[in-house]
């Protein structure tokens, strides 16, 4: 445990990683752009860096989130850090063709003007990598939908704080459903009064109990979908 | 000077606050997703109604319609220049009910949370947030709020702003903060943890505690970790009755009037002063508490055991504070945060 500085330049590729991920804990943004900087000097992927260094860095956070150890105000200083990491990444990895972790469209339902619960859930999905097109509260199924249709969007998030207005997520699914585009997104819902008996009743993929949860089922589920394209 | 509330308290020894705000007014024909705060002024004899509901029910104190009257929230209705007029307007409505009660009835002005994440991650700044809170505060003031009531907050940086600002209209205050996270708010304070931030803050409420989260079992314990500090601030508890079931195809809070009873019971045992309900909480709870709490002879503080085999079980094993060590995650430590 000493306390000499660290040049990160200095580190070998392992250590740089593995100091990379304490950094992101501790929400340190600079020295994760410069870290991100030094990885592509050395000549790394931009998606090698954003998934064995920043995603898995942000796993750790989300793990430590879920078990009580880390609260919400540190979890948004490390997405804010690795934001600044995705922020050097991004023009590359589109440049590279490099798959994307996947893009979201989020809102709270209409009739609902509680939004806190979703802007955390938001934060930690950028945080995780994922674009995030955020309307918002009062959303209505059109809202959602001519959205989700503008775009390449994989995954659709609903937020409801009350009791009386989760219900609507269900017209939501329903009316994807009628369209015939349901199966073309996960839909993942949350919010304080729902459950997982929720979710299944009104065709959700998954309930989301909490911002870091939704993130980890976000990316199982894009897993699965590379793995079905790739199959 | 003593301010109205703490001279009841010294009065009375305790004192009955009001329900749910938003329940009775879903209940009046409120739209989903419409601000109450506009009944303020577009249907003020529903607003009386929900006032008077508490009041007669037998609360001394009951909260405004104002909990979302600041500028960023009434800015998701294109509202926010009609902060003042909406604080006012729901205090005077206040004042009319309590002034007529024909008994000594407490007007708090509600100033619930901006919505907005403070702090060094966060997008709202101390300044900016101090201003909102001001200007609402301002406007219960104004039109004759008793007792400001700031509540529902969850960041110790938000209840330090709202502190601020209620400092600067130099009013009376009570706040009360979520505890929904494993026993925590959710931006990680513990019961013990909000003594100690409110010992450091300039303008001391006159009474502070926990409203709304997880339902009645956790609210009592977050109440039973403030008063093992030894605080001899007021302690207000604020519970839901109880929590959210959907049952076929319906939603309904699952506390009976008789559990709500009992609740308030402990919760003056584990040493709240200030005893009311939240979310789901009407006014035939309200009279169930009235009358428990006008009955009860007062006693030793429940056991955590005792609580849980009356009122349910804890939505986590431990609330953060106490003796169990905290769990820490091994780190390489060659870097200081």
């Amino acid at each position: 445990m000493s306390e000499e500085e660290i040049i990160l330049s200095e580190l070998s590729d392992e250590d740089l990683n593995l100091q990379m991920q304490d950094d992101l804990y501790d929400g340190m943004k600079e020295e994760i752009e410069e870290g991100v900087n030094i990885f592509l000097e050395r000549g790394w992927q931009p998606y090698d860096i954003l998934t064995k260094v920043l995603v898995e860095g942000m796993r750790i956070v989300g793990i430590d989130f879920r078990d009580g150890i880390l609260f919400v105000p540190e979890v948004l200083l490390a997405a804010n850090a690795m934001k600044g990491g995705m922020a050097i990444l991004k023009p590359l990895l589109a440049e590279t063709g490099a798959p994307r972790l996947g893009n979201m469209v989020i809102g709270t339902v209409k009739g609902d003007i509680h939004d806190i619960g979703k802007n955390l859930v938001t934060m930690m999905m950028e945080g995780a990598g994922f674009e995030v097109k955020d309307l918002g509260i009062n959303n209505d199924a059109d809202a959602y939908i001519s959205e989700l249709e503008s775009g390449q969007y994989d995954i659709l998030g609903m937020s409801a704080l009350l009791t009386t207005t989760m219900p609507y997520m269900k017209v939501v699914i329903d009316t994807l459903v009628e369209k015939g585009t349901r199966d073309d997104y996960v839909v993942l819902v949350g919010g304080a009064p729902l459950n997982e008996e929720f979710g299944n009743a009104i065709g959700a993929d998954a309930y989301c109990r909490d911002a870091a949860v939704a993130v980890e089922t976000a990316k199982e589920f894009m897993a699965k979908r590379h793995n079905q394209l790739a199959g | 000077m003593s301010d109205k509330l703490t001279q009841m308290i010294a009065d009375r020894g305790y004192v009955l606050a009001d329900g749910a705000t938003g329940t009775n007014l879903f209940n009046m024909g409120l739209q989903a997703g419409d601000p109450p705060e506009l009944w303020n002024m577009d249907k003020p004899e529903n607003i009386i109604k929900l006032y008077k509901g508490a009041v007669d029910a037998g609360s001394d104190l009951f909260l405004t319609n104002s909990f979302g009257s600041n500028a960023s929230r009434l800015k998701l209705h294109a509202s926010q220049h009609r902060v003042h007029e909406l604080s006012r307007a729901a205090a005077e409505l206040g004042r009319e009910v309590a002034d007529t009660a024909g008994r000594n009835v407490i007007v708090a002005g509600s100033m619930g949370p901006t919505g907005e994440i403070m702090g060094d991650a966060g997008t709202l700044s101390h300044e900016t947030a101090v201003e909102m809170f001001e200007e609402q505060a301002q406007g219960l003031i104004d039109g004759g709020a008793d007792v400001l009531w700031v509540e529902t907050i969850s960041a110790p940086e938000e209840y330090a702003a709202a502190a601020e600002a209620i400092s600067n209209v130099g009013a009376p205050w009570v706040g009360t903060m979520s505890f929904d996270t494993a026993g925590r708010s959710m931006m990680g304070v513990t019961s013990v943890g909000m003594v100690d931030m409110i010992a450091n803050l300039a303008h001391q409420p006159v009474a502070f505690g926990a409203n709304c989260g997880v339902g009645a079992s956790d609210l009592l314990r977050t109440v039973l970790g403030f008063a093992s500090t030894g605080t001899q601030m007021p302690i207000v508890a604020k519970g839901n009755a109880g929590i959210p079931k959907y049952v076929e195809g319906h939603i309904h809070y699952d506390g009976t009037p008789e559990v709500m009873a009992t609740y308030a019971q402990m919760a003056r045992n584990s040493g709240a002063q200030i005893i009311g309900g939240c979310c789901g909480t009407m006014p035939h709870h309200l009279r169930a508490m009235r009358e428990a709490l006008d009955t009860m002879v007062l006693g030793a503080a429940p056991s955590l055991d005792e609580i849980a085999a009356t009122l349910g079980g804890f939505s986590s094993p431990s609330d953060g504070t106490g003796d169990t060590p905290a769990p820490k995650r091994e780190r390489r430590g060659r870097r200081r945060a």
